[in-house]
Formats: structure tokens, sequence, C-alpha cells
């Protein structure tokens, strides 16, 4: 990013910032930041939204207007916005405990009614900000300070969930990921409808150090190197052959114009 | 014996010794460490329960509501928004009357946003049907637990029940604290027994309508109940003193009161300072004392009124604000009602909200105040942000 871009969309007097070293939210935050300059986009037309979390700390930084809501609620208060002003481009940070936990039925509606927000879920696996308890995307068998032998309870698969839900565009990438992330930002800003782009996070603090991952580079390494791309998954299906229990899907899951909530046209 | 433990553990440890059936919690700062320790308690099997991660404090609450209408001792734990975002089921408990206990780890409410302490979250429930008592410190809060349990699950009472204590101040604080062994609590506390429960043998329906001709004589019935706690836990807290050598049969604790002109009205963990303070001003010659209240709902009205009897001011410390309201704090008001005719002066002062400090000059400051009959107001604005 170059530094006029930086110095434009960032508050350099709100930082540091709070996350932790090795943290993979930066990475994400600078990845939309770069899809929604490259959309054109102005700070005064542009308003990011969050719930609580750690994801839910990145509008704090960026210049735009913002709003900073409670726990699980930043897509209520998402609609709430858009209704009001359709012209106003709403982009979503949040997490995997703000959005699939407490904040669950305000994602599936949000999916069904296909309101034109953007959703960027950084996905860490457990809830960060409170040290690290398990959350419904915490994969079986993993630790945390909730599930200290392992999680037991089957993890949330956000991005099929949002396919299924209505969503008009959902993929999955993450913080390895850079090019194909802003990638499928930029195509989820542009996609009238709802947009969810899941981004899985190293979380080295609370999740790494719990599960294995001695070094924040052994996290990422694990992201790239079990990343499945979703048409490999589907030919080897298709081929009547298995698929590594350890590898998780990443690509574009869905890209369709379904008739969209608060797209002025 | 005297172990060093952080106030959160030390919780844990209590709610360990009560042997509830069922654990649910939605990590919310500052409470989080009492359900991870409870968490690992389960996992390690020192704890015999059923640990429910669930995916909000709604959800929380409302499993721990099924569990004791099925028949369990149930425990939670939150703060601040948790139980705020709680509080239709927070009502509906005491409604159905089920005497489910809840540590609440005070903490101020959004927004904006603090994870610091006042007690607005506990106090704005205060109308929901819960009784409520206040820790000072580590070892008044977890002896608490023991004592809500035993007095809830009367079944001449079946009310639940906050503990409170303020958020980090001692949730996050080690303090020497004495845990009682498992044998005596279960001497204290026995298994517990349900009034009546889910039970397909016999089926009762819980939480159903009730037409204009009944619900006011439901919610008549809480408040009998309400009343009726204030021996029960009085009752509890004498036994507790006579097994385990801590007295907490009264509601309210006066220190210094004897010959005391000004007297201060708290609730936890300040009372600390507030004491402290008074030491100090005591040795310059200035009568003053503190009534402290452990237990705010059923509201100790004579106990209060007998001990304030002889001052001619009080300061109410207010942790909390009643926005909108004349005296600002709202506690004020029923210390007020409880001295109607007494001629004393009643001033509330609103202070430490979202975790600002409240230093012993600030105590002496408000004494001075409540002297010059100057009070109702938020102590301590910082003229220069406004």
């Amino acid at each position: 990013m170059s530094t006029e871009t930086f110095g434009k969309w960032y508050r350099e007097d709100r930082l540091p910032h709070i996350f932790c070293t090795g943290c993979g939210n930066g990475t994400v935050m600078n990845c939309t930041i770069k899809a929604v300059d490259a959309m054109g986009w102005e700070i005064d037309d542009t308003i990011f939204v969050s719930g609580i979390g750690c994801s839910s700390r990145a509008p704090g930084y960026i210049s735009t207007d913002s709003l900073h809501t409670t726990h699980g609620r930043a897509l209520a208060f998402a609609t709430g916005v858009k209704m009001a002003n359709p012209d106003l481009h709403v982009v979503v940070f949040t997490g995997d405990g703000d959005l699939a936990a407490i904040g669950g039925n305000h994602f599936i509606h949000a999916c069904r009614r296909n309101i034109d927000l953007t959703v960027i879920c950084m996905n860490n696996m457990i809830y960060g900000m409170t040290g690290g308890q398990g959350s419904p995307c915490t994969p079986v068998g993993k630790i945390s300070t909730t599930t200290p032998y392992g999680a037991a309870e089957p993890a949330f698969d956000l991005t099929e969930l949002a396919v299924a839900a209505g969503a008009n565009y959902a993929a999955r990438w993450t913080s390895y990921h850079v090019a194909e992330l802003i990638k499928a930002i930029r195509a989820g800003l542009e996609t009238p409808g709802f947009s969810f782009i899941e981004a899985l996070v190293q979380c080295p603090t609370a999740y790494g150090r719990r599960n294995k991952f001695r070094q924040v580079g052994e996290q990422v390494e694990y992201m790239r190197s079990h990343a499945m791309l979703l048409q490999k998954k589907r030919r080897l299906e298709e081929q009547g052959k298995d698929v590594p229990d350890d590898m998780f899907t990443v690509g574009e899951f869905v890209r369709r114009y379904r008739p969209a909530l608060g797209v002025r046209k | 014996m005297l172990q060093i433990m952080e106030g959160s553990h030390a919780i844990a440890e209590a709610v360990r010794l009560c042997r509830p059936e069922v654990v649910s919690a939605y990590p919310i700062t500052p409470q989080t460490h009492i359900v991870e320790r409870l968490a690992e308690m389960v996992a390690d099997g020192d704890l015999n329960a059923e640990y429910i991660c669930v995916e909000s404090e709604f959800s929380a609450l409302s499993a721990c509501l099924g569990a004791s209408a099925a028949g369990s001792r149930v425990y939670s734990a939150t703060s601040s928004q948790g139980l705020i975002l709680m509080a239709e089921v927070v009502f509906n408990v005491a409604g159905m009357r089920q005497p489910i206990i809840m540590s609440i780890a005070n903490r101020a409410l959004g927004a904006p946003l603090s994870i610091w302490n006042d007690q607005q979250d506990s106090i704005a429930l205060r109308d929901s049907g819960w009784f409520q008592l206040y820790g000072e410190d580590v070892q008044e809060m977890t002896d608490q637990h023991f004592i809500a349990y035993k007095a809830a699950e009367r079944h001449d009472i079946l009310l639940p029940g906050f503990v409170c204590f303020d958020g980090f101040i001692l949730s996050h604080t080690y303090e020497p604290v004495d845990i009682p062994n498992q044998e005596d609590i279960d001497a204290y506390l026995p298994k517990y027994v349900p009034y009546n429960m889910l039970d397909a043998k016999d089926p009762i329906s819980m939480g159903m309508y009730a037409t204009p001709e009944y619900y006011h004589e439901f919610r008549y019935e809480i408040d009998q109940a309400m009343m009726r706690s204030a021996a029960a836990l009085s009752e509890a807290g004498k036994e507790f003193g006579e097994i385990f050598g801590r007295d907490y049969s009264e509601h309210v604790v006066p220190y210094r009161m004897d010959d005391a002109d000004v007297a201060f009205v708290a609730m936890g963990s300040i009372c600390g300072t507030i004491k402290d303070a008074i030491d100090e001003m005591r040795t310059d010659g200035i009568k003053v004392g503190l009534v402290k209240i452990r237990t705010y709902r059923p509201f100790p009205e004579k106990e209060i009124a007998k001990a304030l009897g002889g001052v001619s001011a009080v300061a109410v410390l207010e942790k909390n604000v009643s926005i909108g309201s004349a005296m600002k704090g709202a506690v004020g008001p029923e210390i007020l009602h409880a001295l109607n005719g007494t001629g004393i002066g009643v001033y509330s002062y609103v202070a430490g909200l979202g975790g600002r400090d409240i230093r012993k000059k600030d105590i002496r400051a408000m004494a001075d105040l409540a002297a010059q009959g100057k009070g109702n107001m938020f102590y301590g604005l910082r003229e220069e942000v406004l």
C-alpha cells in the first residue's frame, strides 16, 4: 500500500493499534482498504460498522465514519444505516464469535434479506479479546480455555452458511492468501446484495499457542498448506476420491444476482 | 486455612463446593476467569456438572432456566452488557421462581464502551425479582455464594439471586481467602430439593399466560417472597457464621457509627477506601462513620433507619446513576425514605463511573459537602472536558 493510500484511509493518530504481535487482523484490514480504494470510493461515502471483539476494533483505525456497536449486532445496525442512506457504501468487520455465536441470527437474516452490505469476517476460531474461550468456529479437538481437552462440538462453516442463507456473494480465503483476498473483497464490494468474505486469521496469543503453533509463521504455513481450492475439492468428489479430513476449502463459493435489498438503481 | 487466590478463582472454588449440576455462561470481561476455571474443573472431573458452552448470555441464562426447571442446582456468571442482554430471561427466572445464583462482576454499561467498574449493570435490574448481595472483599463475596444458595432454595423463598462484586477491583485481585472444605459445605448446603420440577410422570407447565385476573397476584407473591428472603438470608448468614466463624446475619454493617455526625452509605469494595478515609478524618477530629449495605434487595430499610438514626447528614456514594432523577443515584431515595420524618439530610454523590478511581480525598470532600447540605450531584466532574 502506498504511503498516500495509507495516509488517506488510516487514522495514524490512533496508532499503535491493540492487535497482538503476529495477529492476522491487520493483513485483512489492509486487504480491505486496498479493495475499497480500488473501487474509487471516498472517505465521505463509505462507512465501517463493527460489533465487539478484536476484529471489531478495526473501524477505529480507519478515517471514515464508523459505528462500533454491541456484541453480535453489527449487521442489524448496518442494516439500519444502509436502509436510511442507500448511497453509503457499508462495510462490516466482524469475527467468528461476534458473527456466528451471539450474532448468528442477524447473520442468517441479513443473508436472507440479501441486503447490500459487504461483510468481512476475521475468523480466528476463538474468542481472542476475552482470552481464548471456545467459539462456534473452534475446530473439533482444538484447545481453548473453555474446552481444555479439545472442543467436542462441530464448528460452523460460515461461508457455506452464507450461501445457504441467500447471500449473493460468498468467498473464503486466509491472511496468507493476500492477493486472492483482495480480489475476493473487491468482488464482494462490486456485487449488489449481501457479500460475505471469510478470512481465516492466525491468532498466536489465544489460539496458536494452545494448539501447537509455536511460531506465528507455523499457523500461516498451516493455512497455506491446508487450504484446498473449492474447484479441486469438487473435482476430487466427482472422481470419487477422498478429500483429506484436515483440509479446508477456499475460493469463491457463490456469485449470483438475486434481487437485493438496499440497492439504489 | 488462608490461601492467596484471585477473586474470580475463589468464587469458582465456592461454586465447585456448592455442587451445581449445570453451569452455563458466555465470555465477558471481567467475569470470564470464573467460568474458565469452572470449565477446567468440569473437564478435569473435579466438578460433576454439565458445562454448557453457549452462543450468547441470552442463551446462557435460558439454558440455566431450563436446567433449573428440570430440577438442577444451577450457576451462571456475567457482567455489564451480558447481564443487560439477559434481561428478558432475568425477569422470567424470577417469575418462574427458579433459585438460580449468578455472580455479577460489576462493570459499566455502554455506550461509550467501558470494561471498567461501576454498579450500573446490577442496579439496572434491581426490580427484576432477584435478591442482590454486594461483597466488599474477596472473602465476603466468596462466602456470599454459599449463603445465596442456602436462602434461595428454601421452599418459602424460591427466588434467584445475584452475588455482586466490583469488576477487576475484586475479580482480578489476589487476596488471602479461606475456602471451606467440601464436607462442611455439604452439611451446610445439602443437595437441592426442588419444590416442583418438570417431570413427565407428574406434568406441570411453567411460564404460562396469566390473565389480568391473576397476573397482579403473581407479582405480589414474588414481592412477598423477596420480603421473606431478608430473614432467610440473615438466618443462612448466621448459620454460616456458627460453622465457619464468619457471620453474615446482618444486611447492613456499621463502621465507627457510635458518635458519627456524618455517615456514608455505600456498597462493595469502595467501603474499604471509605473506612481508611474515616480513620484519617477521625484522627483530625471529624466524626464520620459508614453504613455498608450488604443486601440491596430486599432493601433493609429498618436496619438502615436504625443504623443512621443518630446522624445529622448522610452521604450516599453511588456507583450508578439514575439518569433524570432528582437525587441522581438510585440508592439515595431509598435511604431518604428510610429516614422519612427524621429531618436527617440525605445526599447522593455519583462517583467512580466507568472505573474512575475514588480516592480518600474524594471521600473527605463528600463528607464536607454533606455537612454543608450539598449533594445529589455527579461528584468530581472534569469541567475542562465538558
